[in-house]
């Protein structure tokens, strides 16, 4: 099973340039994408006074995180209170310490687990494994990708890359291995698919004495975490064993249930595109009786402060994950969400990734140029994140920090220069005539087929126009 | 009503045909443009590309130069977006109160399409077209600056046009500025698609208000010999039946 990481991935052009070239791949997400985009777009319709909904969830959001602190000491008082152990971690690493820890002390080498970003994050999965203790993904999408031993390609429908036939072979080579195999005879029937997962995964959740989940909210008037889901394993795990561990960002607190209610509408028109998700869960520490009688809430920073102290990007810590920027995002319906490197893919990945980890690799100072700024994804987003607005942001820290490092970069050279034209209408004339004689020596019937050096990406599937004779300004001088 | 042309350095450069059917066309209406020459470029580039502080200098020549008009008018939905939205946030980050201040004291921007509808209030322009078109709405006119409909309106009362719906319109062409070069790959599988619908519309001219993304689709139509020519929204509202558009560049 899945032991691999993103440590080492490429810069997002170059991973983007394979994922094009797999026609699978485009066909799936084409396919997918399509689907989602037009669900959700006739729920929302529905809705009346959607711009009023998106309002009030962006508006409770940003007040709670102004006031995060406080609403943290209260949800750690009301958890505790309710009989619950809350734990917080800096970063992935010290929650999966955590985690690592409580496990070992119920004694149980395997766990079952409820699909949830927080724990993909930390790459818990990957370090429980090397304590011995196996952890098993019971989301039908999330054990599609674990058995493939692959990585999730998007946040709601981790397996989107994948279709029917896909599945149905993955099924049939990997489920042996881990516990009740796949039925013999087995096609690529939608429900006969479901069927061998749920026989598969009812065996551990029988056995299971430990689960881990993640959260969609806390409460944090009543100490309370809420799981929405739509297949019910989620319920199963969060039931039927003895110990539960949720790892949950810090941002994923609401004030109270007043506020959670604007969610509860806002996120599965946006997510799945139905009125209301099948499943919502919600449990406040333990009842003697009833469900777990241990609750560990392990809370996560891993970035989250200081993404809160940027005044732009901290926008990017409203998200609920609903994927909806994803599903119209025309760079992620192209070439998917593995290009992204890492559990956020897509446009909130671009902005949420770079801010949580920081832009010391490559890949993380490519992500927010993986994007056209076509606004596409502000204009679903449920929570009104203005995702391009930190993607430029974040593009002038990426810029800011090379110029700090002082390495000598051609792009730089050209701004530069670029700008010392521009800031002056003579000078701009003179590379007016420049340009449109340059332009002439290349040009063939007005238009350039090859243009050099950095310029040359463009001409590789584009003509370029020549630059004009005569200028505008120019024009204007001569007749005016 | 004064009203500066605020041409921006890309059409000045590379497409004056545009500039010179935005005067023919607003003179046409009874309103007289003025070019003041000291106008260069509104910083867009370097601002979506992460150079913030080199836009300073562009947006304080922006703010001196078109100080004192009642309106400014431009072909161009993404600069005059860039204008809107960002000019005070350039401020803001270099802390210049200042400019600042210029830029909120600033006259209104308006993309072609809005000035004619919102503030000339017209959508018969008196223009001959008689050819099939179809439209390309533009991320930028379509999402910053909500546009909605006003082009199709000035489009559909041009006497002879044979408009086709787009299919797919508002995605986006693939186009981003340096998104072209850093992720060409990326940008031209969006290209190719946005080819194919233009091609299913059977349309011998493709126009938007915009000639960067017209200058990425029409460089594809061109590269694959499709036949299909790009034309800024301002040609075709400036052409009549006596002087139709001047130059017909094929693709
Ligand atoms: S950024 Fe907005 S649209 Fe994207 S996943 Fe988060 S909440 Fe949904």
């Amino acid at each position: 099973m899945s032991d691999s990481t993103y440590l080492g991935m490429p810069p997002f052009p170059e991973a983007a340039r394979t994922a094009l070239g797999d026609t699978q791949l485009r066909s799936n997400l084409a396919h997918a994408t399509d689907t989602i985009r037009r669900k959700r777009a006739a729920v929302v319709a529905e809705v009346d006074d959607w711009e009023e909904l998106r309002e009030a969830g962006r508006a409770v959001k940003e007040r709670t995180l102004r006031h995060l602190d406080t609403y943290l000491v209260r949800l750690e008082e009301r958890v505790t209170a309710a009989g619950g152990q809350v734990h917080w971690a800096r970063d992935g690493a010290e929650a999966g310490r955590i985690v690592t820890e409580l496990v070992r002390a119920t004694g149980e080498s395997e766990v079952v687990k409820i699909k949830s970003m927080a724990t993909q994050e930390i790459e818990l999965n990957e370090t429980l494994a090397e304590a011995g203790i196996a952890a098993y993904e019971t989301d039908l999408a999330e054990l599609i990708v674990q058995l493939g031993d692959d990585h999730p390609s998007h946040i709601l429908v981790p397996a989107i890359h994948r279709n029917r036939a896909e599945i149905r072979e993955i099924f049939v080579r990997e489920m042996g291995a881990y516990g009740t195999p796949a039925p013999d005879g087995l096609t690529d029937d939608p429900a006969r698919l479901a069927e061998a997962a749920r026989l598969h995964l009812r065996e551990k959740f029988l056995r299971a004495k430990v689960g881990i989940s993640g959260a969609n909210f806390l409460v944090a008037d009543t100490g309370t975490a809420v799981v929405v889901e739509s297949e019910g394993n989620g319920r199963m795990c969060l039931t039927l064993p003895e110990t539960l561990i949720s790892v949950v960002g810090i941002e994923k607190i609401v004030p109270s249930w007043q506020d959670l209610e604007v969610f509860l509408q806002l996120l599965p028109r946006s997510s799945t595109g139905e009125r209301m998700n099948p499943y919502t869960s919600t449990w406040t520490g333990t009842t003697e009786g009833d469900g777990p009688s241990t609750f560990h809430l392990v809370l996560l920073d891993g970035g989250r402060s200081d993404t809160l102290a940027d005044r732009i990007g901290r926008q990017a810590l409203n998200c609920i994950r609903c994927s909806a920027c994803l599903n119209v995002c025309p760079v992620y319906e192209r070439v998917g969400g593995h290009a992204y490197g890492s559990v956020y893919p897509g446009p909130i990945g671009a902005i949420l990734g770079p801010q949580l980890r920081g832009t010391d690799t490559l890949l993380d100072r490519s992500l927010p140029y993986a994007s056209t700024l076509c606004g596409a994804c502000y204009e679903v987003c449920p929570v009104k994140i203005n995702i391009p607005e930190v993607l430029v942001h974040l593009r002038a820290q990426v810029v800011d920090e090379g110029r700090e490092r002082r390495v000598p970069k051609a792009e730089r050279m050209a701004m530069a220069a670029a700008r010392w034209v521009l800031s002056d209408p003579a000078r701009l004339a003179a590379a007016q005539r420049t340009g449109a004689l340059g332009g002439r020596l290349l040009s063939r019937r007005g238009r350039i087929g090859r243009l050099p050096g950095p310029l040359s990406p463009w001409s590789d599937t584009r003509d370029a126009p020549s630059p004009a004779r005569e200028s505008f300004r120019a024009w204007w001088k001569r007749t005016h | 009503m004064r009203v500066a042309l605020f041409i921006t350095c890309f059409n000045d450069t590379l497409f004056p045909d545009t500039g010179r059917a935005v005067v023919t066309l607003l003179e046409r209406l009874g309103c007289r443009v003025e070019f003041p020459l000291g106008q260069t470029c509104c910083g867009q580039m370097h601002f979506n590309t992460g150079y913030q502080p080199e836009c300073v200098p562009l947006v304080r020549r922006f703010t001196e130069v078109f100080d004192g008009y009642d309106a400014v008018v431009s072909p161009s939905g993404s600069c005059t977006a860039m204008v809107r939205e960002y000019h005070g946030r350039v401020a803001e980050v270099a802390g210049d109160e200042r400019l600042a201040e210029a830029v909120r004291a600033g006259p209104p921007v308006y993309e072609l399409s809005e000035f004619l509808v919102d503030v000339l209030q017209v959508t018969d322009v008196g223009a001959y077209f008689p050819h099939r078109v179809t439209y390309h709405p533009t991320c930028h006119s379509l999402r910053m600056l909500g546009v909605g409909d006003k082009p199709l309106a000035l489009l559909r009362a041009v006497q002879g046009i044979d408009l086709a719906e787009l299919p797919a319109a508002d995605q986006c062409c693939g186009f981003g500025g340096t998104f072209a070069l850093k992720n060409a790959d990326t940008s031209a599988a969006m290209c190719t698609d946005k080819v194919r619908h233009v091609l299913a519309t059977g349309a011998e001219v493709l126009s938007a208000g915009d000639n960067s993304c017209l200058m990425h689709i029409g460089g594809s139509l061109s590269r694959l010999r499709t036949g299909v020519r790009t034309l800024h929204l301002a040609e075709i509202l400036a052409a009549t039946r006596e002087s139709p558009v001047r130059k017909v560049k094929s693709a």
